[in-house]
């Protein structure tokens, strides 16, 4: 009996230790398998394809590392997913603005950051053309990371983990700007929804509700012009008719481009996962999918200057609205907001 | 039994091949090269930072604090039709004297009566990622916000002009219409040919940066004294694209 005893309980922390060491290292879980690319059916070839930064687990694993670490930050306290949190599919679940350093508030709303290879361009306003490039703009914004790459680099070359993993994905003992752009581009590149219910429904394993296939229907009617299918944005930038804020006044597209007709134009925002990144619009002035679709249907709330496709929205029933709002909430994507590839290595459950 | 024994012959020719292809051209390939050198200066003055005044056109008295550009795709025309060409940039730095030194290897022997290079970055570079060596961010020539390189830093004081401190700053990028800086440079050496006959040549390259203040746009220190966007900067690419000239050409084996 006691020896009996004595033998389960060494077995129950045998497991507890087997169990808390898988929590302490989630990336060993992280095979090939979980960082092939394959485009998804009936989606467009990517823009950013990985043929110049060949895709491995060690890149991968490195890039996410980065990814979700307090060192890109200056004073340690802000790291990318701070802004940008996976349970909200890397938005910023009820932030209007994006609160970054020293609790400082951005001009524009946290973004999702989901399917970024089919985009042509990023931000709200389109001004950067690389996804390799993107993170020197959070890193050296003052009121983001307020940090610069060059002190970046310093510190990862002090910090024996990073002198490990960046030997592992590079296989020499270099550190510098380059590797550390493209592997956070091999994490936020992979960040890939396309297991929706809407994807199942299109896919035939999913069936919609009467509302739901409505909603769709009228979604292609009314709003697919621009959020189209299946990424749900067209990529181009567009006024959709919201009046500008006069306090922050964004120009939009225009203060990229220099020229007039793009004042005011912000680029189509996917609509994937859309239940789950409120507050909407590149300025967060709307909370829910409701006041969203009461813009959408009162033509007097324009803005002029609006984009001529709205005008075919027309007036929107309650029903038609309610509708549209039960398709667009099968967009959300529960696989991809809680898949481990993605999720931040540092949390630690006990 | 075909198929291996065309396979057989098919290797025997390729092993009496090999050795003729890999042995005889390393005798062949033993090529020349040429040192750019650039010297910085203002009319006739050599470039001095931080401390020299100078004039410009208007009579406004300036001095420099920074000066760097980007260079690229240099392509020398031989009179015998086989051209050099090399992608790659350098980033010329008049901080920096080693920058001034562009060290061109494998040039195949020939008479070479022009040379040319664009001042800025290519577009395709402008936007295909992250990028290492002389095209490195952290080299301070990258805009972030709205991609780009920036070709050409010039900055430095002016006490008529109006920004804080009587800075001016140009830094001037954008490799889109309508607002395209690059600019191809092309440079006459038939008087003064670079011969590369498996020697060095040396080509000394005159950088007259009061060119871009000065024609065909006159930039004014109390008008304009920041371009920093794609606002004015082909003002400045269009006064900067005549900013050098051949100073000499030396052949080693003449
Ligand atoms: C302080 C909050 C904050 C932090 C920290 C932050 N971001 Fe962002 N991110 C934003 C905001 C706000 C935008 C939209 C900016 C704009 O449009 O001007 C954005 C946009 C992006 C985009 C473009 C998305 C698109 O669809 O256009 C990417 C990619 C991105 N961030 C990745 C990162 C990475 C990688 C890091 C860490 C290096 C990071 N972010 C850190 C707030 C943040
Ligand atoms: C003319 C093109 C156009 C049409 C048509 C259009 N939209 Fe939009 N939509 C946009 C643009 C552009 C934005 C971003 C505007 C901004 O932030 O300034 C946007 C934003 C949104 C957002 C907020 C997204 C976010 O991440 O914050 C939702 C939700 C939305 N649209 C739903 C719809 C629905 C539903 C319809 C049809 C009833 C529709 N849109 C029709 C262009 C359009």
């Amino acid at each position: 009996m006691k020896i009996n005893k004595l033998y389960i309980s060494l077995t129950l922390i045998g497991i507890n230790i087997t169990f808390l060491s898988f929590k302490e290292d989630p990336n060993k879980k992280i095979t090939l398998k979980d960082i092939t690319f394959t485009n998804p059916k009936g989606f467009p070839k990517p823009n950013y394809n990985f043929d110049n930064n060949k895709l491995s687990v060690e890149k991968f694993i490195l890039g996410k590392t980065l990814f979700y670490d307090n060192i890109l930050s200056k004073d340690n306290s802000v790291n990318c997913g701070t802004c940008h949190q996976q349970f909200a599919a890397f938005a910023h679940i009820d932030h209007k603005l994006s609160h970054g350093i020293y609790a400082k508030i951005g001009t524009r709303n946290v973004p999702a950051l989901q399917n970024l290879i089919w985009k042509d361009s990023y931000m709200w306003d389109g001004g950067v053309n690389n996804l390799e490039v993107q993170p020197i703009n959070p890193i050296i914004n003052p009121i983001e990371m307020d940090e610069t790459i060059e002190n970046v680099l310093i510190k990862l070359k002090k910090d024996s983990t990073y002198v490990s993993l960046f030997k592992k994905a590079y296989k020499d003992t270099i550190i510098n700007s380059q590797r550390l752009l493209k592997s956070l581009a091999q994490f936020t590149g992979l960040l890939i929804s396309v297991n929706s219910r809407y994807d199942k429904y299109m896919n035939k394993k999913d069936t919609f509700s009467i509302s739901e296939k409505n909603g769709l229907k009228l979604f292609k009617t009314k709003c697919a012009n621009c959020h189209t299918e299946p990424l749900f944005t067209d990529n181009s930038y567009r006024n959709n008719g919201i009046k500008i804020d006069t306090l922050l006044n964004d120009s939009g597209r225009g203060k990229i481009t220099g020229i007039e007709k793009d004042n005011q134009t912000f680029k189509v925002p996917s609509l994937r996962n859309i239940e789950i990144t409120y507050p909407y619009m590149h300025d967060g002035r709307y909370k829910t999918l409701l006041q969203v679709l009461n813009h959408y249907s009162d033509t007097t709330n324009f803005e002029k200057n609006e984009d001529t496709s709205l005008h075919k929205i027309g007036h929107l029933t309650l029903v038609e609205k309610t509708d549209i709002i039960a398709f667009l909430k099968t967009l959300t994507d529960r696989a991809f907001l809680y898949d481990k590839r993605f999720s931040d290595p540092f949390v630690r459950y006990n | 039994m075909k198929k291996t024994h065309n396979i057989f012959v098919f290797c025997t020719i390729l092993l009496l091949i090999i050795p003729q292809f890999s042995f005889t051209p390393i005798v062949k390939s033993v090529k020349g090269q040429l040192q750019i050198n650039f010297k910085h200066v203002v009319e006739n003055e050599l470039l001095k930072l931080d401390s020299a005044y100078y004039k410009n056109e208007l009579g406004q008295s300036f001095k420099i604090s920074k000066f760097k550009y980007y260079l690229g795709e240099i392509h020398l025309k031989s009179v015998q039709g086989k051209d050099y060409y090399s992608k790659s940039y350098f980033l010329v730095n008049e901080d920096e004297e080693s920058s001034k030194q562009i060290t061109l290897n494998q040039i195949p022997n020939g008479n070479y009566i022009s040379i040319s290079f664009i001042l800025g970055v290519d577009s395709i570079d402008n936007c295909s990622g992250a990028k290492s060596g002389a095209l490195d961010p952290l080299n301070a020539m990258f805009w972030a916000w709205n991609t780009g390189y920036i070709f050409l830093k010039l900055e430095g004081n002016s006490p008529v002009s109006k920004s804080p401190g009587g800075m001016f700053e140009y830094h001037i990028g954008g490799y889109k219409q309508p607002s395209n800086c690059i600019r191809k440079i092309e440079l006459d050496l038939t008087k003064n040919p670079i011969i590369i006959n498996n020697k060095v040549s040396f080509l000394e390259l005159k950088t007259n940066l009061s060119e871009i203040l000065k024609s065909p746009n006159t930039i004014d220190f109390s008008i304009l004294s920041s371009v920093t966007d794609s606002k004015n900067a082909d003002l400045i690419a269009n006064n900067y694209k005549d900013m050098f000239s051949v100073l000499s050409v030396k052949n080693e084996n003449q």
